[in-house]
């Protein structure tokens, strides 16, 4: 007997829902065998994990505050991937969104709230926008390979970010107390640059949904529209399949890149703003860096096989087992578990997707002759 | 001379069975080469010749039948296995690492003996590869780089390789595409000698004068199953084609039909200048002129030019120097949109790549050029009802709007393609070998497309490797050798040899 891959003749429906699905169950069989190994008890340890992440009080809640960058990134490599660029910056330009969207809220702190939001978002958008516009034009017009500039970029933004609080007097830093100039922070921003939130469910365990959230499913929306339904998408389509094509069509490529570029940056750079309403009320560049907003988003993105609202879906599984990463660190939970979860998950979820193209047959063999299948295994 | 009774043939595929996504390349075909035979394996575009082939060499596993060599059963897991048991091919792009020399690369993937030392010693390779030249009638310079050759020489290489490891099969995968007709009857020589070696030539082709002019057995192909295998002796060109096709055919030459030229000119060219992608002078000064009505032919040796100047007036490749101007409006360059603007339709040379977007389907394909309605929103419909419509007047077949492109057959994407650039109703076409690859049936009916169209009044710039075609369609024909025009020829009174000469750089007597 002989294993044999071979490649499906065609791909059935139920498959595009069925290889995810069994991509986490593999994922969380797999943590199962490592909790195992290490002397925890598995089912207890998921039981908690997903009381943390959906079902205890304002676990959901803060599922959505985990789950609202998220989307945000997300969405941005979803953006650029449709072209087959490939941003790896939307790290950088949701550090210049939130750079952007808190000078704006600094600078317009008299506005009245819903016109603040509003110009914190633009401000957002095009912050995040500039900043991707480097590797857009360097890519456009260089041919500079887009993935390495918006990674170094990622640096050059992290670095601007600490200059701005830590190592200067800037307008974002808050210089008002004796105690600020000691600790640095940045400068709160004023109350009508809070974002609201709308409490759902009030009974239970609760749910708020925080405005960031509705602005992630707002862009979702935007950009699924975008692509499939105007010009720019059908252009944009054309250039990801077939640069030649598209060049040959009349299709003026260069402004396309940069376009995608900056309308992925805008997006990752809106998350930005969403941060700074939202959350932290100030820019805070210890908060904004430590999670990794911007590479959690290529995995939320590759999950979601850039689809914006599987994008959005994923967002929140992801911000479901981080939140829950957070909520039960201590003694009694291995504080790697989360890391390894995801890990797995990203693994596996790769790993199947060989199973969307490939099949797995078993050949039995007798003597010389290969067996020649007498009817095709249904799709 | 081969065909002794007792001896089992070199090569015998019995019921070799391959499945692609959609498409069952080859069903159940048998296949027999002996020993010193050039046997040909002939073929529409899409019936399965080049699977057959790769099969053979390893290349793909196939799902079904098996192979013998020699009366031995055989498995392939890898070319490596197909090159050790003496299968060797030499494949329509050429797989050779264009900074090495001839010598080496004639070496590469070999792994026998003296090419499994770690140090390689070029002089004893070289002097092999001298030598096996002199015998075949195979000149090219063992220590040349492969980028300074020539396609012809290129090839001799790919054949060397094949007689350096000592194979005793050879398939060619057809070997004649980048050739002149002069470089084709040395090939024929070669091919002849090696066969009376002892090895096996397997030909693959879908010219049927060349089938029988080199080999002694021919098995057709169609639609993945092996149709027939006959002495070339008793088959005409006429029954080979009725065989490939599955049916009968008025003429197998398409028949020169006169289009009459009116006088206005719609597409000139002066003194045209432009760079090959290796930056390299690709165009030297051509002038050209077509009038209304008119089909232009540009012949010539792939390579020479022709996809520079298919670009550069179509507005993909910028030109270093020159005019170009349709209907006496000079034309900015560089810019397909305004070219497209202009009124100058692009049949492209490749198909797959630049001719449509390979993984979208036949509505947004045909809509490729035509897109831009008013406002931002695509009128999604409008773009269906009228790839239904070109579809059917084009006969499209085996094909929705909803279909992939890439899972149509050469002849019928070239249809999507011919449809979308005839429906913006061009000034001017440009067709790059429209009919390269496509079988008789679709060849005729291109032809037929590119007539009715001169016949309205466009004028065709046709650009082609094919001279019976060129013979048949063009009003004029012009030569272009190394980026320049070599000549002007008069089909009416020109023989293929006479343009052959041409071709090759020689000028008229």
């Amino acid at each position: 007997m002989t294993i044999r891959i071979e490649r499906r003749l065609e791909q059935p429906h139920w498959l595009a829902v069925a290889v995810p699905s069994a991509s986490i169950v593999l994922a969380l069989l797999l943590t199962g065998a490592v909790l195992l190994v290490t002397g925890h008890d598995p089912v207890h340890a998921y039981h908690r994990l997903f009381d943390a992440a959906f079902v205890g009080k304002d676990a959901l809640t803060q599922t959505l505050v985990s789950a609202t960058p998220l989307a945000f990134t997300g969405l941005a490599a979803a953006a650029a991937f449709r072209m087959q660029l490939f941003n790896i910056g939307a790290e950088g330009q949701l550090y210049f969104g939130a750079i952007f969207a808190a000078a704006t809220a600094l600078y317009l702190h008299s506005w009245p709230s819903a016109l603040l939001i509003a110009a914190m978002v633009v401000a957002g958008a095009v912050g995040g926008a500039a900043w991707a516009a480097i590797p857009g034009v360097l890519r456009a017009f260089c041919r500079t390979n887009e993935i390495i500039t918006s990674l170094m970029l990622n640096y050059v933004a992290a670095l601007i970010l600490n200059y701005l609080i830590f190592d200067s007097l800037s307008y974002w830093r808050d210089t008002s107390t004796p105690e600020a100039k000691v600790f640095p922070q940045g400068k709160m921003l004023p109350g009508g640059a809070n974002w609201p939130s709308w409490g759902i469910v009030h009974s239970g365990p609760g749910l708020v949904i925080p405005l960031g959230f509705g602005v992630a499913v707002l862009v979702a929306v935007g950009l699924w529209a975008l692509y499939s339904r105007t010009r720019f998408g059908f252009e944009v389509q054309v250039l990801g399949d077939s640069p030649r094509a598209a060049r040959y069509a009349g299709i003026r490529t260069r402004r396309k890149i940069l376009a995608v570029m900056c309308l992925s940056g805008a997006i990752a750079g809106i998350g930005g703003a969403s941060q700074d309403g939202d959350f932290r009320h100030l820019l805070d560049p210890r908060g904004l860096q430590q999670a990794g907003y911007g590479y959690a988003g290529i995995v939320v993105a590759a999950l979601g096989r850039y689809n914006p609202f599987a994008v959005v879906l994923i967002s929140v599984l992801l911000g479901g087992l981080q939140n829950a990463g957070y909520a039960l660190q201590g003694a009694d939970f291995p504080s790697g578990l989360v890391g390894v979860m995801e890990g797995l998950i990203l693994f596996s979820a790769l790993g199947c997707e060989l199973l969307r193209r490939y099949r797995v047959r078993v050949v039995r063999r007798t003597g010389h002759e290969p067996t020649v299948p007498a009817t095709e295994p249904t799709s | 001379m081969p065909e002794h009774a007792s001896t089992p043939p070199a090569v015998r595929l019995r019921g070799i069975t391959k499945r692609f996504p959609g498409v069952v390349a080859n069903d159940g075909v048998d296949f027999e080469a002996a020993a010193g035979e050039v046997h040909a394996l002939l073929g529409e575009n899409g019936a399965g010749k080049t699977t057959l082939s790769n099969v053979m060499t390893g290349l793909y596993r196939p799902d079904g039948g098996s192979i013998e060599l020699y009366g031995r059963p055989v498995e392939f897991r890898s070319p490596r296995d197909a090159l050790d048991a003496g299968v060797s091919m030499v494949h329509q792009h050429f797989r050779l690492v264009g900074a090495f020399t001839v010598a080496e690369n004639v070496v590469l993937g070999d792994h026998r003996g003296e090419a499994r030392t770690f140090r390689l010693r070029p002089r004893r390779i070289e002097r092999r590869v001298a030598e096996l030249g002199e015998q075949y009638g195979l000149a090219v310079n063992p220590r040349a780089k492969i980028w300074q050759l020539s396609l012809g020489e290129q090839q001799r290489v790919e054949i060397l390789k094949a007689l350096y490891r000592e194979s005793r099969v050879l398939i060619l995968d057809e070997p004649t595409a980048v050739l002149t007709p002069q470089e084709a009857e040395t090939l024929f020589v070669t091919l002849r000698s090696m066969a009376d070696d002892g090895r096996t030539i397997v030909f693959i082709s879908h010219k049927l004068n060349e089938v029988k002019a080199v080999a002694e057995r021919v098995t057709v192909l169609r639609g993945g199953r092996s149709v027939a295998t006959a002495p070339t002796t008793d088959a005409t060109p006429q029954s080979l084609a009725e065989l490939m096709v599955g049916r009968e055919l008025a003429a197998i030459r398409p028949e020169r039909v006169e289009v009459p030229v009116e006088d206005e000119t719609l597409l000139e060219v002066e003194d045209l200048w432009a760079d090959g992608d290796r930056g390299e002078t690709a165009l030297r000064g051509v002038s050209l002129r077509i009038r209304a009505g008119e089909i232009l032919a540009v012949a010539g040796v792939a390579g020479n030019g022709q996809r520079e100047l298919a670009e550069t007036i179509t507005g993909l490749r910028p030109a270093t120097r020159g005019l170009i101007s349709v209907r006496g409006k000079r034309l900015r360059g560089g810019d397909p949109r305004r070219a497209i603007r202009a009124g100058i339709a692009h049949v492209p040379e490749d198909r797959l790549g630049t001719g449509v977007a390979p993984s979208l389907d036949v509505a947004s394909n045909a809509a490729l050029k035509s897109y831009r309605g008013q406002g931002p929103f695509l009128r999604r419909r409008l773009i269906r009802r009228r790839a239904d419509e070109l579809i059917r007047t084009f006969d499209v077949r085996g094909a929705t709007h909803a279909t992939p492109a890439r899972q149509l057959s050469g002849g019928n994407l070239q249809k999507v393609v011919l449809g979308r650039e005839f429906s913006a109703k061009p000034t001017v076409l440009v067709a790059a070998s429209p009919t390269r690859g496509l079988d008789v049936a679709a060849m005729a009916s291109v032809h037929g497309y590119l007539r009715e169209a001169a016949a309205e009044g466009m004028a065709i710039l046709l650009i082609s490797e094919d001279l019976d075609e060129i013979l048949a369609l063009a009003h004029r024909v012009v030569v272009l050798y190394e980026g320049e025009l070599a000549g002007e020829v008069d089909p009416h009174g020109a023989t293929v040899n006479e343009i052959g000469l041409l071709m090759a750089g020689g000028s008229r007597a």
